[in-house]
């Protein structure tokens, strides 16, 4: 995508991290998709303050805001966008949706978040004591990796979701979205390991007295953290999208808790009459997913410029 | 290729026995009873010991899938004492619901998510390529760019989201087409196609974007192999170089891809079936989950998961056929 000549203002010498960092800098669609993330994510962690700023909390009916003769229309404009309500309101309990949307955010961020970490540690640690290891650790291991890939995962996490009646949603639902995600990055990092357990340093280390822990975390680790932190921030949008088919399908969290598959799905049925309140929490999912996609895309070619992905 | 054929037939068995073991474990043993579902509130002891019999629950749990798994194969009878009833070949169980065999309910609804699957498919696997491939072949020219913008921002676009733009665009809008009803192939092609064209378009739309970068990273990848400029290099034509060439091989990563997807939307697409209200599998599974039907949850459970281990299967002994680099 972009030439691969060092801009000049890197200093001659500069390690690994500091050059990429010097190559993500130089990139607009890293700003851009940088900016939105770290919007979404300030929303995410501000929800309380940031909906007492507003004024209304999610679950405020405000039935001032809609019009009761016209089936709980919002009153006003764009879906009933006012000073008092920032993105409109909810028809029929005419909830406030600025306040829902960044709630929402809270819990669709800090499922997919959860859910990653779950992965990323999960998948690195197989991977690595499947590539390191070898032999039996690393047949078990990978047919594990073959079976779980063989699972068709949305409909056993659908199954799984409405399975499990009362048990809190979100740690159901983030471990079950992680429970399916660990694979492909334990193949990433596998093959990462097997390419670096003979380099000649790992064998100084070996022949040095290193143990194997010792291997594993200061020598092997951080020659996969690249591919593992490009493959993190790919995954994410889909860890994303797939919390919000799950609450779009009605088997993710519950109301009055909202997320934003959750709060697409109940504005389904006034996609005609009041397009608004579809759009919005729409928009939000969109643009987070987007924003994820390009920064991963970016980290990708410049940590992971061989492509380990398969 | 015998011997390896053989060991992959027995892992894919392996595999879904895997499978149809932790789906039983986790939909028969978790939930509550489903005796006691069937009874109903007003429900006596010894009337629940009976349907618990009558369903076989009184087993040991090894011994009732052990029946269900040999029933798939031999059938079953099942039942006890004057209410039996003979389930035939592949057994999956009865229905809770509605007492209907869960095979036939499958079989019933195969052919809609098949219909949806299929034409998708074509319709993703036309669109993902060529722009993946023009792309590559354009690398950093603005063609590439306004593709690959293009498809980050299609892949970014949820499915229900995509589906209501279009019927909302083609269908209240402009009126070009008719709110999805499916109509068997058999009874008229042209109807089918009309009416599945909209789902189609919604699922193509995501896989598209997904398979057009896809395709380009690969085809970047496979144009820079050495073969590809002793190809050049013999002075065939540009054309024979990307495709018999270039195309060939730079396909398996997709072929991988598309074997997982495939096999994953045949048993049914639950999102896009459910928006556009099409009788598929997955609009059976929808159902099932909120009654609480566990045989014809297991039952879509174990059809998705073989469709997945065969079309990864196929795909694996296609790669030889290809990519001729591959051989077994």
């Amino acid at each position: 995508m972009t030439t691969a000549t060092a801009p000049a203002e890197v200093p001659a010498g500069s390690g690994p991290w500091q050059l990429a960092r010097a190559e993500l800098r130089r990139r607009t669609s890293v700003k851009v998709s940088l900016f939105i993330v770290a919007l979404f994510v300030l929303m995410a962690a501000g929800a309380p303050l940031l909906s007492g700023l507003g004024g209304w909390s999610p679950d405020d009916f405000d039935k001032a805001a809609v019009d009761p003769y016209l089936g709980g229309m919002p009153i006003g404009p764009l879906g009933g966008i006012s000073a008092d309500h920032w993105l409109g309101v909810e028809p029929v309990t005419g909830r406030d949706l600025f306040a829902r949307v960044v709630q929402g955010a809270q819990v669709s961020l800090l499922i997919a978040f959860t859910a990653t970490a779950i992965v990323v540690v999960a998948g690195t640690a197989a991977g690595i004591a499947a590539g390191y290891f070898g032999g039996r650790t690393d047949a078990v291991l990978s047919r594990l990796m073959d079976l779980t890939m063989s699972f068709p995962s949305l409909i056993f996490m659908i199954a799984m979701m409405s399975v499990a009646k009362d048990v809190n949603r979100i740690v159901l639902m983030t471990a079950v979205i992680g429970l399916f995600g660990w694979p492909g990055i334990a193949r990433v990092v596998r093959g990462q390991t097997l390419s670096l357990k003979h380099r000649e340093y790992v064998d100084a280390a070996r022949v040095g007295g290193s143990g194997p822990w010792r291997i594993l975390t200061r020598d092997i680790l951080p020659g996969v953290a690249g591919p593992v932190i490009a493959y993190t921030t790919l995954i994410i949008p889909g860890m994303i999208a797939t919390e919000a088919a799950l609450s779009y399908l009605g088997v993710g969290v519950r109301p009055p808790t909202p997320s934003w598959g959750q709060m697409i799905a109940e504005s389904v049925a006034f996609y005609d009459t009041d397009p608004m309140y579809f759009v919005i929490p729409s928009i939000c999912l969109f643009l987070t997913v987007l924003a994820f996609t390009l920064l991963g895309d970016a980290l990708r070619d410049i940590l992971d410029p061989r492509g380990s992905r398969t | 290729m015998i011997r390896y054929l053989s060991r992959r037939l027995i892992g894919v068995i392996g595999v879904l026995v895997a499978i149809a073991a932790v789906t039983f474990t986790i939909f028969y043993v978790l939930p509550s009873d489903p005796a006691a579902a069937a009874c109903g509130k007003s429900c006596s002891a010894e009337r629940l010991e009976a349907i618990r019999a009558h369903m076989g629950l009184d087993q040991p749990l090894w011994q009732q899938f052990w029946d269900f798994l040999s029933g798939i194969f031999t059938g079953r009878t099942l039942g006890s004492g004057q209410y039996t009833l003979h389930c035939g070949f592949p057994c999956l169980g009865y229905s809770y619901e509605n007492s209907e065999s869960v095979w036939d309910l499958l079989m019933d609804r195969l052919p809609v998510s098949a219909s949806l699957a299929c034409g998708a498919a074509v319709l993703w696997l036309l669109l993902g390529l060529s722009a993946g491939v023009t792309a590559a072949l354009r690398k950093d020219t603005l063609v590439d760019r306004v593709l690959m913008v293009g498809a980050v921002g299609a892949a970014s676009l949820p499915v229900y989201f995509t589906s209501m733009m279009l019927i909302y665009g083609l269908i209240r809008v402009a009126g070009l087409l008719p709110y999805p009803q499916y109509v068997a192939f058999g009874t008229d092609p042209l109807h089918w196609a009309s009416n599945l064209l909209l789902p189609w378009l919604a699922l193509a739309i995501l896989y598209a974007a997904m398979y057009a970068r896809q395709s380009r990273s690969s085809m970047i990848e496979t144009m820079a192999e050495p073969f590809i400029r002793t190809a050049r290099a013999k002075g065939l034509p540009r054309r024979t170089v990307v495709v018999k060439h270039g195309l060939r091989a730079g396909m398996t990563p997709i072929l991988t891809l598309f074997g997982m997807d495939l096999g994953g939307l045949l048993a049914g697409a639950v999102i896009t079936e459910s928006i556009f209200g099409l009788p598929g599998i997955g609009r059976l599974f929808h159902g099932a989950l909120s009654t609480g039907d566990q045989p014809v949850i297991l039952g879509v459970t174990l059809l998705a998961a073989t469709f997945i281990v065969v079309a990864n299967l196929a795909v694996d002994l296609l790669y030889a056929v290809v990519d001729p680099r591959v051989r077994f």
